[in-house]
């Protein structure tokens, strides 16, 4: 399967808050702490919440904390992201989410 | 059609809440909360104690809104409590800054240590109960208080449980039957008739869900908004977490309604240069001030950059970078360029040009691995762990991606070594100049406001304010205490009147202006006006000023407004309060050119330099205040330290402090 979406260009970040589908229940509390109305419920009732307005996003990880479920997680934009050393060995790593290697 | 138009037409999903623009809403109450922040918070539930029925409006959602909606890791101004070895009295400074409230700082002084026993009792931990520090030099063993930075005066609490802050207020709020607003944004102050300058007698509001609006009737009401910010820099694109420091929702809501309704405000026109999206998350990338003390910081090479004391000598242990000086009383982060007095033990003070000349190689790196134990828990899990913006943007993200204190070391961000050298945050990056010319900001700490008395009243009759709403003052522990303080103030004073009736001719006007924006098709997204009066801002009252470039700015803002804005339109209620968010900079902008341009004089202290008055006006001895009589400005001077008028800070507290 090819993508042609009839779409605007993605908003720019477009990752900041994402959710396992496995363990949200729908229960919407995230819609409701997040101080920027981000999130929107979705149409589908028990389904995660739509990611309505993330460039509105201030990454205060409200929706991350109180959420029951431990379904949520915020990223950090590409432009945001940081790296450290390893005192003993030297080895580099960096700020990464579950689907980088 | 632009995809907006095309979508509105064709999408198959409706907004998720009911829609009901124009639907009136009439509520009553003793005193009215606009801001439901910490220092909102406080006010509610203080003026509630006091007997009184209050409402708490908020744009955001009260549970977890405001600066320190997701937490708070230190509390400062301790000065009540039985470890601090100074009083509020001590702290008290002769002939002192003008620029600064001492009037609200000795408010914040005395009831800092009080809004935290409040706290406790509402079931938040101040203290280490579990024992986890037993031992550590910043700990107390009696109370079990734990302090941050300066170990040896002891009026900076560290807060086990500071990430529940917001959430312990909400439910004592509940407790006492307090009604709460969410997602309802205030658009504007009721007066006596309707007339600006006239008794404040309540407020206006819109849900940015439902579309529905509000009238609240008040005999007193508290401002507990935010500070104007994002006045030169509105990027939400790019910049993620490091767009600013405070609540995105800070859109000078409060100072906006204040000046409609005829409030003195002063101090509009302080500003400082910032980073236009350069930073990273607050608290992110290696750095040893602040929250990060004592930190270790080391070179690419693994080289130690020394520690010196405030008076250059080299510190030999960890221990050292925690000790004040000689008969020193506090100390404050910020290195080099914080007054003696107050100067913290810090990082070499040349090493920007061993930077230079190649002793020291970049990239550099925080290293906690060879802190004391408690120490790097107290920095990474007790600190960084309760402060809102850095518990779940820092620690868990750090923590999740495999990030070990006791093994790696964070990197700083890479900056000039003439930055490097400073003793600045590095995350904030808030170097003149970095982020491009004349990108500025409204100030974060000690910014302008409204003029208030020692009750927290503003020059209206019914209006207090609190916390970053007073001129000249910020912090939390600050807008707990004034908080505190006004909900006192207000619950007392409107024990006293009866609530008049509002102006239905008012409210009329206000739902004209309001519901404009959902009324149209097609027009301007709020973006694109707000990038535009960014760019007004940064042209016409930027780094360098002058009298005919602030007249254009001005004309510009006039114009944007009744052109660009009186064809923008909202798409639903969420996009509503965002051009209302617009409509409001626009008039902060113009007040913040109309404060700049009446000063006649550069100032430092508002980080203002005009061309055509390039002497020094700071020491002029008065506040220039600006007001709205019959929308016509009025510029005025008042004497600093007008507050002196009522005696010693300790005559004046216990006058009006209503315990």
């Amino acid at each position: 399967m090819y993508n042609a979406y009839f779409l605007p260009s993605p908003m720019t970040p477009n990752e900041c808050i994402t959710f396992d589908p496995e363990k949200c229940i729908g229960c919407n509390t995230c819609v409701d702490v997040c101080r920027c109305d981000v999130l929107m419920p979705n149409p589908e009732k028990g389904k995660e919440p739509i990611v309505m307005y993330p460039d509105e996003c201030w990454f205060c990880g409200a929706c991350v904390s109180d959420c029951p479920k431990g379904a949520c997680r915020l990223n950090h934009p590409v432009n945001q992201r940081i790296a450290w050393k390893r005192k003993e060995t030297g080895e580099i790593f960096r700020v990464k989410y579950s689907y980088m290697k | 059609m632009d995809f907006r138009r095309f979508l509105m037409e064709k999408t198959q999903f409706k907004w998720p809440y009911p829609v009901n623009y124009e639907k009136e809403n009439r509520e009553e109450c003793d005193v009215l909360v606009v801001g439901g922040g910490l220092a909102g918070a406080f006010a509610a539930i203080n003026a509630a104690k006091k007997g009184a029925r209050v409402i708490v409006t908020d744009k955001g959602a009260i549970v977890r809104s405001g600066c320190a909606g997701t937490g708070i890791d230190h509390w400062g101004n301790a000065f009540t409590s039985p470890c601090s070895t100074n009083t509020p009295d001590d702290m008290l400074t002769s002939p002192g800054d003008p620029y600064s409230p001492e009037f609200a700082r000795y408010i914040g002084m005395k009831e800092s240590y009080e809004a935290a026993l409040e706290l406790e009792s509402y079931g938040m931990a101040i203290r280490d109960e579990k024992d986890e520090f037993k031992g550590a030099p910043f700990r107390d063993e009696e109370t079990k208080l734990m302090f941050a930075y300066d170990y040896k005066n002891k009026h900076t609490l560290r807060l086990p449980g500071g990430e529940q802050m917001k959430p312990v207020l909400y439910k004592e709020m509940k407790r006492l039957g307090i009604k709460m607003f969410d997602r309802v944004m205030t658009t504007s102050l009721l007066t006596e008739d309707g007339k600006q300058g006239g008794r404040v007698i309540g407020a206006t509001g819109v849900n940015t869900r439902t579309g529905e609006f509000y009238v609240f009737s008040a005999k007193s009401t508290i401002l507990s908004t935010g500070k104007p910010l994002r006045l030169w820099d509105f990027a939400t694109e790019l910049v993620g977490s490091n767009a600013h420091h405070d609540d995105p929702n800070s859109a000078g809501d409060g100072d906006v309604m204040a000046w409609r309704a005829g409030a003195k405000l002063m101090m509009m026109d302080r500003t400082h240069s910032t980073s236009a999206g350069r930073r990273y998350p607050a608290y992110m990338t290696g750095n040893m001030d602040n929250t990060w003390r004592p930190a270790s910081i080391v070179d690419a090479t693994g080289k130690e950059i020394p520690w010196e004391d405030r008076d250059g000598n080299i510190l030999t242990s960890v221990e050292e970078r925690n000790k004040v000086g000689e008969g020193q009383k506090m100390m404050s982060a910020g290195g080099s360029k914080v007054p003696y007095a107050m100067r913290a033990p810090t990082l070499i003070h040349d090493l920007q040009q061993r930077i230079e000349s190649g002793e020291y190689k970049m990239p550099f790196y925080a290293d906690m691995t060879n802190l004391p134990d408690e120490e790097r828990r107290a920095v990474f899990g007790l600190m960084l762990g309760n402060e809102g913006k850095t518990k779940v943007p820092v620690v868990e993200t750090l923590r999740n991606s495999g990030f070990d204190p006791e093994k790696d070391m964070l990197q700083a961000n890479v900056l000039p070594p003439e930055y490097m050298g400073k003793d600045e945050p590095w995350w904030d990056v808030k170097y003149p100049g970095i982020g491009g010319p004349n990108i500025r900001d409204t100030s974060f700490i000690g910014g302008g406001g409204l003029v208030v008395d020692w009750s927290l009243k503003t020059s209206l009759d019914g209006l207090y304010a609190a916390g970053n709403q007073i001129a000249g003052f910020s912090g939390a522990s600050n807008a707990a205490a004034t908080g505190r303080y006004a909900g006192r103030n207000a619950a007392v004073a409107a024990g006293k009147v009866e609530q008049l009736p509002v102006s239905e001719e008012q409210i009329a006007e206000e739902k004209k202006r309001v519901y404009a924006f959902v009324q149209r098709q097609e027009g301007y997204g709020w973006k694109e006006i707000q990038f535009g009066l960014c760019r007004i801002m940064q042209d016409y009252c930027g780094d360098y000023r002058s009298g005919e470039v602030m007249e254009m700015g001005l004309w510009w803002l006039n114009s944007i407004r009744e052109n660009e804005l009186a064809n923008a339109v909202a798409a639903n209620p969420h996009d509503l309060g965002k051009i209302l968010d617009v409509d409001n900079r626009l008039t902060v902008d113009q007040i913040v050119i109309t404060q700049s341009l009446s000063r006649k004089a550069s100032s430092p202290r508002m980080g203002t330099v005009r061309l055509d008055y390039p002497e020094n006006g700071d020491n002029c001895g008065y506040y220039q205040t600006l007001r709205q009589e019959n929308g016509e400005t009025v510029v005025e001077e008042l004497p600093f330290y007008y507050w002196r008028e009522e005696g010693s800070c300790r005559e004046a507290y216990e006058k009006h402090c209503c315990l």
